[in-house]
Order: structure tokens, then C-alpha cells, then sequence
């Protein structure tokens, strides 16, 4: 009530501003508060966002914009009472299923139109990844790949290379064990980075569609053959002892000292860890970056690539200020600008935006581009429904801890599907 | 009978000159004083409870509509749900080996209830830990169990052990979790038995030792009858500090590994409240539960207070 109030005062008294711009300039196109709440609070991203507020003010100079930055995981439950109660105009969020209880609750407006009237030109490939029951529900404006970031340096000193298939991934593994080195850290104390081996291995088994089926509840995890080998398959590098010890007990950046000090030597992870890589010491000639191997070559290689997003809330006041916002920030040159390596450091989502002459980021965008025929999932808690998530991701590291427990621990994601999908 | 009449007739008058507060000021001044604390009780703890109940029998996402489904939050809960009944076994260990806080810091009581140069700083020092945020406690003793670098492992080292990793290991990680709680709450129980040792009769001590008791037998039957006060609230804190273990689980393991740290707490607020969460009805139902379970706590201190009050009359 006290937040409405004052936001009626400010808006008469930006009115009367406006009013006195209004005869002095003749771009007064947009008027109003355009509110935004936006989650990017690291250090990097804050900027971006600051900057993006800024510059689009600039360009409508009657549009008062008001920026507010939340935590981005205090974001993760906050939005729910944000979007509730007195609404902002534009919010972050992530795509794909975790957009779903808001689109359910009516809390996310359909922007359908927009898309469809071609406000949002080079977009086309991640469409998909914001579409919900055939409609849109708002805009990406970053994305990032996964893959396997290694120690070029280590590799060159045992005499091994980046590995295609799964055999030469093992093979380089043993060579990697023989010479007294772990193949991979992980730190799987927050669960997470255990779906990410997770939907590597599941896509590169089973392919993208089965991938997708078993997200969507229609594949039974007891029943389907196909797991059971995703899970054989990863046993193989579990028994070696390709994995470091204890991870259940590190964050994933409390597991990066074993990659900088080399006792481990690569790292499946998403690129934000190459920034926390090169913080920590390492020059780029010493990191390196390859797409995870083939497992079956008859399916076509899939690529986890969590998107970040924008949507406008159903309770915008200021609706076509929001959407000249979300035109903004998809155009060819603001994510060109805003995914550079002093900006996101991340890879743009517009089809004509140029990508940064970073070694990962240009790597990343090839991969995706042309080396992702199978499909682009978004991550294994953003593809499976959250119960489903939670209860999987804690299933996925009790059996790299336990591998033994299989049988147990997929009775138990079984009886959470049979919940959670109905 | 004329002047009689003539008295009632004045009082009545008088009494109807005096105002409605005037009259009943006794009965109604403590009612007065009690009402912004009854209002506060009431809004913020009696109605909640009777809401998570009504939001228990329904399915809700903390944002859409609620769906009736009568008990099978209830259902579920109490006939198939491992990490229910993992929780509920953790809390059962909490609250026993929570207890232990009692005997440690009685002993450190009476080893402290001595006169000697400078036993301020030492008694302080002792009650250092219980000032400390149990996030930062949480976080000293996750950094003492650390697999590799940690301090634990490198006095087992020093001694020819294998390295254990406490928090990693899902048979250890509770109990690992339970001494760094106790290290603070021991403190506190200090506290308590260092302020009731003050109030130990020296008389009674004397004549104890008059009549020849020394060592266990005087501490066992002179001395703690005394504390009992102290040894009751002492009691009270250490269970319901016990039921309402969640920052330091939060801290240390997260629930983890694999959900084996969980308590009913935790659990409560994972489904309701996390990352993963929103499933407000099975999170309320947890919260019944546990707060019947407290319930029975709590039912039991008041009515032995009671009784105490009633005996002391």
C-alpha cells in the first residue's frame, strides 16, 4: 500500500516532468515508470544490468526507469511474493520448466503476439527453450554452454588429446590415473553438478528425444533399458575412480583447487568457470575446452545450455514500455555488447549478434551452432520439474557415492514420477 | 428501614456517577496490559498454527488455487516417505544425544565454581561459544571435518589414523553435526548451573559435611537437588533447541549427503520454502507434525511447572 502510494506520487510528479520535456524534445515516445527487478547480482552482470537500465532511459529520455537488484538466489524464492503483490513490469527468471509454475499461475503474461510480430528477429533457435503449451512467456537474453574444461598443459605432458568417443575418454583417463592424477573433479554438495554428468551422459547414451521424454515423465527410470546403460556407463568411470574423492562434501568452487593444483584434471562444468579459473592462476594455455565425447554415434550430439531470461509480469502497468525493453535487449548489437567478455562474458541469442574473440566463448558458439544437431536441453533442474529435480539430483549423488544403492535410488525417482506427474 | 433505603439509593447513584472503568478497574487493568501481547500471540503464533493446519489438507503451490485432498498429505507422510521417517529418526538422535549438553556443563559448572585469580576470563571463555551465531559455529566445525585440510583429520593423522569424512559420510554426519551443536549449548547449560551454584545454601553444604558427605555422594544428594530449577530450564532449552535444529544442518551439510542429515525442520522447509519447494501443503503437514511433537514437550514442562507452583503454595 505504502510502496503503491509512493510510486503514485513519484509517477505525478515524473508526469509534470515530463510534461515540461514534452515541448522541449520530440522523441517523448515512451512516458511512465517502467519497473525492473532483476536477479544479476554478481559483480559482472550488476553492471551489465545498470548499464542496460541506463542506456535505455537514454533513449527515452521521458521513461523513468527503476531498476532494482535482488540477490539472485534470495530471486529464487522471492519471486513468487514479487510477482504476487504490487508487480514489477519486467523480472529475470530461467527457462523452460522452471517458468511453468508462473505461466500456471498466470503470474507470467503471454507474449506471444510480440513474438509473432517479429519483435524479437534472430531469436528463432532458442524459441523453444521459452515456449509453453505453443505459446511464449518472454525472452532469453544470455545463454552458456556446458562441456569438458581441461588442463591443455597436463594433457600435453602425458601425450594425450582431446578424446572423441567414450573409449578414448576412458583410455585417457587410465593414462590420466596411471600417472597418480584424478580424471575429473566435481563437487557435488549442492547436488546440481551431479545432473550435469547426468544429462551428459543420458543424451549422449540415449539421445536428446529420450532425454526429453524422461524430463517430461513418460519414461519410467526402473523400466527403460536405456537408463540402465546411461547408469552402466557411468559406473565405468566411477569404478575406475575417475572422480575425486569426498566431493559430496565441496561446493563446485570449493572442488576447483583440485583442477588449478592439478591433482584433478578436467572439469565438466558450464563456462562461468572459465572466469574462476583464470582468477585462480591459470593462463589460458593451460586451460582448454572440448564437447563432451561421443557415446553412441547414431545420436546425434545435444548440448546443455541453461538460458537466462526476461519476462513481463500480467500485472505490468506499463506494458508497452516493457516491451520496447525486451526489444531492446534481444536487438543484434545490446547482446553483442552485454555478452562481450568485459560484459556477461557469456554467448549472445540473437543469430546476428557476433560473439566475443574469446578462446571458450568462440568454441562454445561453434559447438552450438553447428555441433548440436540432437537438440539444446537447458539443465537437469531446469528441464525436470522441481520435486522431480530435487529428488533426482539427491538420487545422482548418493550413486556416485554409492553406486551400489542403484537399485534402490531409482525406485525412489520412480515413486517420485509416479507422483509428480499428474 | 427509611435510611436504609436512602443508603442503597445513594450508593446506586454514586456507583452510576462513577465511570464503567472505575467500577471494574480491578478485574480489567490486568486484561488492559495483556492485550497487545495477547493480540501479538494471537496473530503471529495461535492463528499461523491453525492456518498450517487448514493449508495441510490441501495441495498448494504458494501461488494458484488450493485443492482439497483431505488427508493425504497425512497419508503419504506417515506410510511412504523415506526422508519423513530419515528426518524423524535424526530429530529422535538430536534430542538424546542434545541431552548430553546437561551433564557437560554441570561439570564444567562446578569445575568453574571455584575462587581463583582471574576465573572471570575463564568462565567467559568457556561461555564464548554459546555467543557465537550458529551459522559461524556451523561453518568453525565444517572447516574442523574438512576431508583433507581440516583439523580433525590431521590430529587422526598425527596419530597414525585413517582421514574420516565426517560430513560426507551419511552413517557420521549427523552425529558430526550434533557435537558442533552440543559445543554451544553445553556452554549455555554452564551458564545456567554457574547462576544456581550461586544460590547453593552453604549451611546445607556444611551440615552435609557434617554428617560425613563428600565427592559423588554430596554432589548427588546435598547439591543437585538445589539446582533442580536450573536443571529444568536447562532441560527445556536443550529439547526445544534440539527440535529446532536447522541452522546448523543448513550450514554443514545442506540435508545432505544424499538427504541423511534432514531433520523434520529442515525437511519442512525444503518442501515448502527452497530452491525445489513450493509444496505448501505437504510442507505444513511436517509442520503439524512436528509441532505436536513439541507439543508433548512442551504440555509436560508446563504441567511439572504447575505442579511445582502448586506444591510450593
Amino acid at each position: 500500500m505504502k510502496v503503491s502510494a509512493k510510486a503514485a506520487i513519484k509517477a505525478s510528479v515524473l508526469g509534470l516532468a515530463s510534461l515540461g520535456l514534452m515541448t522541449s524534445t520530440a522523441m517523448a515516445d515512451l512516458t511512465g515508470d517502467l519497473r525492473i527487478i532483476s536477479d544479476m547480482s554478481n559483480p559482472a552482470p550488476r553492471a551489465v544490468m545498470e548499464g542496460l537500465a541506463e542506456d535505455f532511459g537514454a533513449l527515452h529520455p521521458d521513461l523513468n526507469v527503476e531498476l532494482e537488484i535482488v540477490d539472485r538466489e534470495a530471486w529464487k524464492t522471492q519471486i513468487r511474493n514479487a510477482l504476487s503483490a504490487n508487480p514489477p513490469d519486467v523480472v529475470n527468471w530461467y527457462a523452460a520448466n522452471r517458468m511453468l509454475p508462473f505461466v500456471n499461475a498466470g503470474l507470467f503474461m503471454d507474449i506471444s503476439d510480440w513474438w509473432d510480430a517479429g519483435d524479437f528477429d534472430g531469436l528463432g533457435a532458442v524459441k523453444g527453450a521459452m515456449t509453453i503449451d505453443d505459446r511464449q512467456w518472454g525472452v532469453p537474453y544470455t545463454y552458456y554452454q556446458w562441456g569438458v574444461y581441461y588442463r591443455e598443459d597436463i594433457f600435453n605432458e602425458l601425450g594425450l588429446s582431446e578424446p572423441a568417443t567414450f573409449e578414448e575418454e576412458i583410455a585417457n583417463c587410465q593414462v590420466i590415473l596411471d600417472s597418480g592424477r584424478k580424471c575429473y573433479t566435481i563437487g557435488t554438495k549442492f547436488l546440481w553438478t551431479a545432473g550435469g554428468w547426468f544429462d551428459y551422459l543420458n543424451m549422449r547414451t540415449n539421445g536428446f528425444e529420450h532425454h526429453m521424454q524422461l524430463a517430461r515423465g513418460e519414461l519410467s527410470w526402473t523400466e527403460d533399458p536405456g537408463i540402465r546403460q546411461t547408469f552402466e556407463n557411468w559406473r565405468t568411470l566411477i569404478d575406475m575412480g575417475a572422480f575425486i574423492d569426498d566431493h559430496q562434501s565441496y561446493s563446485w568452487q570449493e572442488a576447483l583447487p583440485f583442477f588449478t593444483d592439478g591433482e584433478a584434471t578436467a572439469y565438466l562444468m558450464g563456462n562461468f568457470a572459465v572466469a574462476a579459473m583464470r582468477d585462480s592462476g591459470l593462463g589460458d594455455d593451460q586451460i582448454d575446452f572440448y564437447q563432451f565425447p561421443l557415446i553412441d554415434a547414431s545420436k546425434p550430439q545435444s548440448e546443455d545450455a541453461p538460458t537466462d531470461t526476461f519476462h513481463v509480469a500480467s500485472g505490468a502497468q506499463n506494458v508497452e514500455a516493457a516491451r520496447e525493453f525486451l526489444k531492446f535487449v534481444t536487438s543484434a548489437d545490446v547482446q553483442t555488447r552485454i555478452n562481450s567478455g568485459t560484459g556477461l562474458g557469456q554467448l549472445p541469442i540473437n543469430a546476428n549478434a557476433s560473439v566475443d574473440n574469446d578462446e571458450f566463448l568462440n568454441q562454445g558458439f561453434e559447438m552450438l551452432t553447428t555441433n548440436a544437431q540432437g537438440g539444446v536441453a537447458q539443465f537437469f533442474d531446469r528441464d525436470f520439474p522441481a520435486e522431480m529435480a530435487s529428488v533426482g539430483m539427491e538420487g545422482l549423488q548418493e550413486f556416485m557415492v554409492f553406486p551400489d544403492n542403484l537399485e534402490d535410488i531409482l525406485q525412489r525417482m520412480e515413486s517420485a514420477r509416479g507422483r509428480v506427474y499428474n | 428501614m427509611a435510611t436504609l433505603h436512602a443508603t442503597v439509593e445513594t450508593s446506586v447513584a454514586s456507583a452510576k456517577k462513577r465511570s464503567w472503568y472505575k467500577r471494574n478497574e480491578i478485574a480489567a487493568t490486568p486484561w488492559l496490559f495483556l492485550i497487545p501481547g495477547i493480540l501479538v500471540f494471537a496473530v503471529y503464533v495461535i492463528f499461523p498454527i491453525f492456518q498450517s493446519v487448514w493449508i495441510s489438507f490441501h495441495e498448494w503451490d504458494g501461488l494458484g488455487e488450493k485443492t482439497w485432498v483431505g488427508m493425504a498429505n497425512y497419508e503419504r507422510l506417515l506410510t511412504d516417505d523415506q526422508k519423513f521417517e530419515v528426518s524423524f529418526w535424526n530429530n529422535i538422535r538430536w534430542l538424546f544425544l542434545y541431552l548430553l549438553a546437561i551433564p557437560a556443563g554441570l561439570f564444567i559448572a562446578l569445575f568453574l565454581n571455584q575462587t581463583v585469580r582471574g576465573i572471570r576470563i575463564y568462565k567467559s571463555m568457556f561461555f564464548f561459544p554459546f555467543v557465537l551465531s550458529q551459522v559461524v559455529v556451523g561453518l568453525v566445525f565444517s572447516w574442523f571435518y574438512l576431508p583433507r585440510e581440516g583439523l580433525l583429520n590431521a590430529i587422526l593423522a598425527f596419530f597414525g589414523m585413517e582421514p574420516v569424512n565426517i560430513l560426507g559420510d551419511p552413517d557420521l554426519a549427523t552425529y558430526g553435526i550434533i557435537a558442533a551443536g552440543l559445543w554451544p549449548q553445553t556452554a549455555y547449560c554452564m551458564i545456567l548451573y554457574l547462576t544456581g551454584l550461586n544460590a547453593v545454601d552453604p549451611e546445607q553444604i556444611e551440615a552435609g559435611r557434617l554428617d560425613g558427605a563428600k565427592g559423588w555422594k554430596m554432589l548427588w544428594y546435598v547439591v543437585l537437588p538445589q539446582l533442580k530449577p536450573a536443571t529444568f530450564i536447562a532441560f527445556v532449552v536443550t529439547i526445544i533447541g534440539a527440535l529446532r535444529s536447522f541452522d546448523l544442518i543448513s550450514v554443514m551439510t545442506n540435508g545432505g549427503p544424499f538427504g541423511s542429515t534432514r531433520v523434520l525442520s529442515f525437511y519442512m522447509f525444503e518442501e515448502s520454502l527452497s530452491e525445489f519447494g513450493f509444496r505448501m501443503g505437504y510442507g505444513a503437514s511436517i509442520a503439524v507434525v512436528l509441532f505436536f511433537i513439541m507439543l508433548f514437550f512442551i504440555t509436560y514442562f508446563l504441567w511439572s511447572m504447575w505442579r511445582d507452583e502448586k506444591r510450593a503454595r
